[in-house]
């Protein structure tokens, strides 16, 4: 009697009306729960991985371009530095030829200056030449006017005067 | 913190198994001798619980309160031959109209076990009872539809009273045979007056029946119709029950609950793009993502998208069955412990299957290519069966899983019983409480462990199956 009971085992007997509403409820939980809930759930979860995938690999291009355009800048500045040098080292250049260019220049007008200055040096020392001996002329005429109109006592006198005389020409 | 809540989980389990073990102790033999004759008043001339009143009381001359034989309350049985002896106990075991001898006296764990896994028409929370739509159809009269409170079940589940020639016997429904001479409508029996006896069946095996006991007259009753083909005792009957049972009602409830949480879930989701879960929702997306990141994805590859949704309603059905039936005396549905349940949800995993499988799948079944010829002939029959084999392996391996943790739990429960001969010993009582409160919590904390195992192993298996029907061969 008990074994028989024991026997009656309802679990494992799939019971026509459980069976029905099991697939009712289970059918309806996959439609309704599916549909409303883990789809959309599915969906945003999908969509976050790729969001946030998306922002990494935007950050690393980001990074990617940070790093080119730091190359650029580089490069930018490193030729911007030669053209600098070419500048300066042409500045100097035209610096110098200016320089010595000014110096020729400088050089040949002192040079024209010195020679005209010789020329009108000559000239006048021509002239003075030339009044001198105009004057020595006259002079040498006056004095021997005066030694002419003078009366002559002695050697010693006359010679004294004409070392006065001389004297007085040497002074001139 | 997890010491006291452990500790404070052990005299939990502690006290709910003496309570338990209170309650059954009090059933035994429904103590007459402290004078509690509810079901019982003989003193009062009202004998409608055991028919003593009306028709043939031959050996029991209960003749208008002539009570001398029946003096419960002095604990004479002199006038009672019991056929069993030697309980002096203070159970009532006095033969019924119908000659049936109720006998409470000997504690039966493997009725118990049965009677605590079945599916029932009554909802039971500890010593209370919650009624539930009946909806029987009988075949050729047609639908009835009313409340199992119309039974007034006692604490067994057995009836008191008939519905419209049903009566409901361990907690689940039965239909009187021989339903023309059946009263309809309200039918008082009282106490102890639905019981089993046994037959010869059709291939002249003993078999258990219910019958109930009106009038001093016999009734037999059939059980509900089975969709095993009397492969474990069950088959076709007079009635088929699609009642809202207690797996039925737990199903709904379940559904409910996770339909409002997971729709909950998904709104959050939609109202709050770009922010990071929180609370429930970060949870639950713990688990969504471990099932979709190691079932969905690496068994179905680039169509995880499409499947993910009937996986995902596979496994939190399940899970949260599983842990349902777990909580202690909430009722104790036991329902992906049940054969019918879980030949659902493998019927429903063998459509999704055979349906996704494309021309390749049934090629390796059918004609499986690169072997030969006289191979195919072996193989094929093989494959072939392997596909019903496939659901079949899923259905016993959820239901054999948690049918068995169940039945070992209340086993474990129930050794408080034995070793205390059902209430006489209460020293072996206390002493095996303390064992069985240690075993039970062990069983408890591993059924836990099973309930998310064999719910991850249901759907990863049914994913693999999908995987295995979609996938595109190459080359050999």
């Amino acid at each position: 009697m008990i074994l028989l009971e024991t026997l009656n085992f309802s679990p494992i007997k799939p019971d026509v009306g459980l069976l029905l509403w099991t697939s009712i409820i289970f059918g309806l939980f996959w439609l309704l729960v599916g549909k409303f809930a883990f789809g959309p759930i599915r969906d945003a979860l999908k969509k976050r991985s790729t969001d946030i995938q998306d922002a990494l690999d935007q950050a690393e291009k980001a990074k990617e371009e940070m790093a080119n355009m730091k190359a650029e800048n580089e490069k930018i500045l490193g030729e911007a530095r030669a053209e600098r040098a070419l500048i300066m080292k042409e500045a100097k250049e035209t610096k110098e030829e200016i320089i010595k260019e000014a110096r020729n220049t400088a050089n040949a007008e002192a040079n024209k200056i010195l020679a005209n200055a010789k020329v009108e040096i000559n000239n006048q020392k021509k002239s003075a030449i030339n009044e001198v001996k105009n004057m020595t002329g006259q002079m040498a005429i006056e004095i021997a006017e005066k030694v002419l109109r003078k009366d002559l006592s002695g050697n010693t006198e006359q010679n004294s005067l004409v070392d006065n005389l001389v004297n007085e020409l040497n002074l001139n | 913190m997890i010491r006291k809540i452990s500790l404070s989980i052990i005299l939990f389990l502690f006290s709910v198994v003496l309570a338990f073990a209170q309650q059954n102790k009090d059933h035994s033999g429904h103590n007459h001798a402290k004078g509690d004759h509810s079901g019982h008043t003989h003193a009062k001339g009202d004998h409608s619980g055991h028919n003593h009143a009306k028709g043939d009381h031959s050996g029991h001359n209960h003749a208008k309160g002539d009570h001398s034989g029946h003096n419960h309350a002095k604990g004479d049985h002199s006038g009672h031959n019991h056929a069993k002896g030697g309980h002096s106990g203070s159970h009532d075991a006095h033969a019924n109209a119908c000659g049936y001898v109720f006998d409470n006296s000997v504690f039966n764990p493997g009725k118990v076990a049965f009677h605590h896994i079945s599916d029932q028409n009554i909802y039971s929370i500890g010593p209370w009872h919650f009624p539930l739509p009946c909806i029987p159809y009988a075949v050729g009269k047609g639908f009835d539809f009313f409340s199992s409170s119309k039974f007034a079940a006692d604490s067994h589940g057995n009836a008191t009273k008939a519905y419209n020639g049903y009566v409901v016997y361990e907690g689940a429904i039965r239909r009187v045979r021989n339903a023309d001479a059946f009263p309809k409508g309200s039918v008082d029996l009282g106490h102890h007056n639905v019981y089993t006896e046994t037959e010869k069946d059709s291939k002249g095996k003993d078999k258990a029946v219910v019958v109930a006991c009106y009038n001093g007259q016999k009734f037999q009753f059939d059980d509900k119709s089975t969709a095993d083909f009397g492969l474990f005792g069950g088959g076709f009957t007079s009635f088929y029950d699609f009642s809202i049972t207690k797996n039925v009602f737990t199903m709904i409830l379940i559904c409910l609950l996770l339909g409002m949480l997971f729709i909950g879930i998904a709104r959050k989701y939609k109202n709050n793009p770009g922010k990071a879960p929180s609370g429930t929702q970060g949870f639950m997306e713990t688990m969504f993502v471990f099932i979709q990141d190691e079932v969905c994805k690496p068994f179905l590859g680039h169509k995880w998208e499409k499947y993910t949704p009937f996986l995902m309603c596979l496994f939190f059905f399940i899970l949260a069955l599983n842990l349902f039936g777990q909580i202690p005396f909430f009722g104790g549905s036991n329902v992906t412990g049940n054969l019918a349940v879980t030949a659902v949800l493998a019927v429903f995993a063998f459509f999704v299957v055979n349906f996704s499988g494309n021309g390749d799948y049934w090629k390796h079944i059918f004609w499986m290519p690169g072997i030969p010829a006289w191979v195919k002939v072996i193989v094929t029959p093989v494959e072939f069966i392997g596909l019903f084999i496939k659901p079949i392996t899923l259905m016993l391996r959820l239901f054999g899983n948690i049918t068995a943790g169940h039945m070992v739990i209340v086993i474990f429960v129930g050794l408080i019983f034995i070793f205390g001969e059902n209430g006489a010993n209460a020293g072996a009582a206390w002493g095996t409480s303390i064992a069985s409160v240690a075993l039970t919590l062990f069983m408890m904390a591993i059924e836990l462990l099973v309930a998310f195992l064999q719910a991850f192993v249901f759907t990863i298996l049914v994913a693999s199956y999908i995987g295995a029907a979609t996938e595109e061969h190459h080359a050999h």
